[in-house]
């Protein structure tokens, strides 16, 4: 089984070590994997935005870097909403970039769902000892993705689940939205950080790149030491404790 | 409409967040609400097992109302008729409110009482209806509280759900001379004894409709207070004030949109109050109304019929979107600036209100995706947003900002290497601002971002450069 990585351009640039604990994971578990260097970033700025001819620029260029895979696993179900979602909207006025689209869609996978789904991955043994708690980040729901991530936190050797109020309230980031709407985006993003800190919890997975840039930046102004951690760094065993 | 006479200005949503997320009342007031629907949403679809085959039926049949929605109307027009009640068209907002300012005058009609319907809110009915002099009583609690405050709906079920029961009594307290504790069986009870004697002296009532068979020509009614039953029944004239979407083709598909609406809505297994009304009261039957008139108002429907935007119409006006939206549990309905508030409103407020003033709405979304999970209808509400985002760019109406920092950004995209290189630009650009790591101020456009929350620092060394193979 051959994976292409899809890495997103804020996982790396912002946070390598979520592309490296898949790494590690995946390799574990006997996948072979490329890292097509021609990648960027799936368009997915220029798309919400509404500047469509940019984001099909961009997502054309992606048909290209990933034609042939046999599965692409990113670690943001955002950038894999964006290509199932996304890009047969896109291409809707053209048969061969559509067929090409769709086809990407079906072998794209978030990371999670492709460890569920694909891998037939759904506990671990990985540990983690202290109290930690989980937000269910909004692009999942794009993907159909219930309770998988929350599963295999409750599943965790050693750790204190906290369930977190309104787990499944946006934080605010949205792209785009936290630029265009940056009090009401700011204020969705303190609301889920008091929310964080109301569980006592010492540290929250969060399993996509934006809402961890948000939630930690809103927890960081707080100046709260809680944690914000992809599970990917948890299940490959990089991360044990807060 | 004949009384604007100059477009109104453009709503800036940004802006008006701004004002409400200071409001603290407003805040716990919303949220109390909100969420009590939104958890009873949430449990009782839980608890139906059939909800998915329901939400999938509701849809298909709603789709094909609209594919044949001239049929549909034709025979829905022809029962009304034969069953004694009269059919009226209304292309234009205007148009509706001329048609009942007509029946009223025709009639010698003075006091008019309403149940709550959306529809006459989008028409501006009761202005309309002022300004030839009719007195127009609001019957349903919420519009009521609103109509003795001057004040506008927030919510399309609960109108009223930006205000506190303090302040309710407060204002009833202040306009009314009396003095009523902040509790609501109290409230409730005096308002239900002022609106009696209205009731008794109307001369007409106006309801909506939530749903219309074409096949007998009955319109439903789905009330939790029965101020709409008082309307349909007690006066003498009854008019139905309804879009014309809100056809379903046979009576018998109407319980396939009760168990939805119900508990999409409300968190209720069933409203209090389901009204079929069929016709003016038949000979030897002791109440109902002497005359129904059922009003048929286009008002743009049938342009958002032939675009893109159609699903829209399938929408119940249920509420569940704006209950369980993020955005719209924090600031509420007034922060839209339109009759249509909440995410169904961030898209239907630009289609029948003006796209160019209402051109901030379609932003005003984190695409979340909660409101089409929640729907009962399946509109997918994010899909209408961006849809409506990218005709705004394609026509030139987006920031001049963000249209030249897309291109330099597809730029960079479309190269690998200008996107290495602006990875490290960006570092580099950012390190002086920053401190272990963190930026707590950003230049603008970027400023709003530290705001209320820091930025990280790039990453010193990217996946590219460390992946090995
Ligand atoms: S869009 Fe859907 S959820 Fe929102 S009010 Fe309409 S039917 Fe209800």
């Amino acid at each position: 089984m051959r994976v292409s990585l899809f890495i997103t351009c804020l996982a790396d640039l912002f946070h390598p070590e979520i592309g490296l604990a898949m790494v590690s994971i995946l390799r574990k578990h006997g996948v072979e994997l490329v890292f097509p260097r021609g990648q960027t970033c799936c368009g997915q700025p220029a798309f919400n935005t509404g500047n469509w001819a940019e984001a099909r620029s961009v997502a054309a260029r992606m048909l290209d870097v990933f034609e042939g895979s046999e599965y692409v696993v990113s670690p943001s179900a955002s950038c894999t909403a964006m290509i199932r979602e996304a890009f047969p909207r896109l291409f809707v006025n053209d048969e061969a970039l559509l067929a090409r689209s769709e086809a990407l869609a079906s072998r794209s996978y978030e990371f999670i769902e492709f460890l569920g789904k694909v891998l037939n991955i759904k506990s671990t043994d990985a540990r983690f000892d202290g109290r930690l708690t989980y937000h269910y980040t909004c692009h999942q729901r794009a993907l159909g993705m219930t309770t998988e991530a929350e599963d295999l936190v409750k599943s965790l050797q050693g750790v204190t689940y906290i369930p977190l109020d309104g787990k499944e309230r946006c934080c605010g980031f949205g792209g785009a939205f936290s630029i265009k709407m940056p009090d009401l985006s700011g204020h969705l993003a303190n609301d889920k950080a008091e929310r964080i800190i109301e569980t006592g919890a010492e540290a929250v997975v969060v399993n996509d790149t934006g809402c961890i840039m948000n939630i930690s930046g809103a927890l960081k102004r707080r100046g709260v030491p809680v944690k914000v951690i992809h599970l990917a760094r948890i299940l490959s065993g990089e991360v044990t404790a807060p | 409409m004949n009384h604007e006479t100059r477009p109104l200005p453009r709503w800036d949503f940004g802006a008006a967040t701004r004002q409400s997320l200071r409001n603290e009342s407003l805040a716990k007031a919303l949220f109390r609400a909100t969420a009590k629907f939104d958890d009873g949403r949430r449990a009782l679809m839980a608890a139906l097992p059939e909800s998915d085959l329901l939400r999938e039926k509701a849809r298909q049949i709603k789709d094909d109302v609209l594919q044949h929605l001239d049929r549909y109307l034709a025979e829905f027009a022809d029962s009304v008729e034969k069953a004694g009640g009269v059919v009226h068209w209304a292309r234009t907002a205007g148009d509706a409110n001329a048609l009942v300012a007509s029946i009223a005058r025709e009639r010698n009609v003075k006091r008019i009482v309403k149940a709550k319907t959306m529809v006459s809110e989008e028409t501006h009915l009761n202005e309309a209806l002022e300004r030839e002099g009719f007195c127009v009583m609001e019957t349903d609690l919420g519009e009521y509280i609103l109509q003795v405050a001057g004040d506008r709906p927030s919510h399309i079920v609960v109108p009223a759900v930006h205000r506190t029961k303090e302040e309710i009594a407060d204002l009833f307290n202040s306009s009314f001379g009396v003095s009523l504790p902040p509790e609501p069986a109290e409230i409730t009870k005096f308002a239900r004894a002022r609106l009696r004697e209205e009731f008794a002296n109307a001369d007409m009532g106006i309801t909506g409709a939530n749903f219309a068979a074409a096949d007998t020509g009955t319109v439903i009614q789905v009330t939790n207070e029965g101020n709409g039953r008082l309307c349909a029944t007690w006066p003498p004239v009854q008019v139905v004030f309804m879009g014309i979407e809100k056809i379903i083709p046979r009576l018998e598909d109407l319980p396939v949109f009760l168990k939805l609406l119900a508990r999409s809505a409300t968190g209720q297994p069933m409203t209090v109050y389901t009204n079929l009304i069929t016709g003016p009261r038949r000979e030897g039957e002791g109440d109902g109304p002497r005359e129904l008139h059922v009003i048929l108002i286009d008002n743009g429907r049938t342009t958002v019929l032939g675009s893109g935007y159609r699903q829209t119409l399938r929408c119940i006006r249920c509420g569940a979107c704006l209950n369980t939206c993020p955005v719209y549990r924090n600031v509420g309905g007034h922060t839209y600036g339109s009759v249509y508030p909440g995410p169904i409103g961030s898209v239907l407020s630009p289609l029948y209100e003006g796209r160019s003033r209402f051109n901030s709405l379609p932003h005003a979304s984190s695409l979340c995706g909660a409101c089409y999970q929640a729907c009962p209808m399946k509109i997918n509400i994010p899909h209408m947003l961006t849809a409506m985002r990218a005709e705004q760019a394609e026509h030139g109406e987006n920031h001049v900002l963000e249209r030249l920092g897309m291109r330099l950004w597809a730029l960079a995209m479309r190269s690998p290497l200008l996107y290495r290189f602006g990875g490290k630009a960006l570092r580099w650009g950012m390190l002086p601002l920053s401190s272990e790591g963190w930026v707590s101020s950003l230049p603008y456009p970027f400023s709003g971002w530290t705001k209320r929350r820091d930025f990280p620092l790039p990453a010193k060394k990217s996946f590219r450069g460390s992946f090995k193979k």
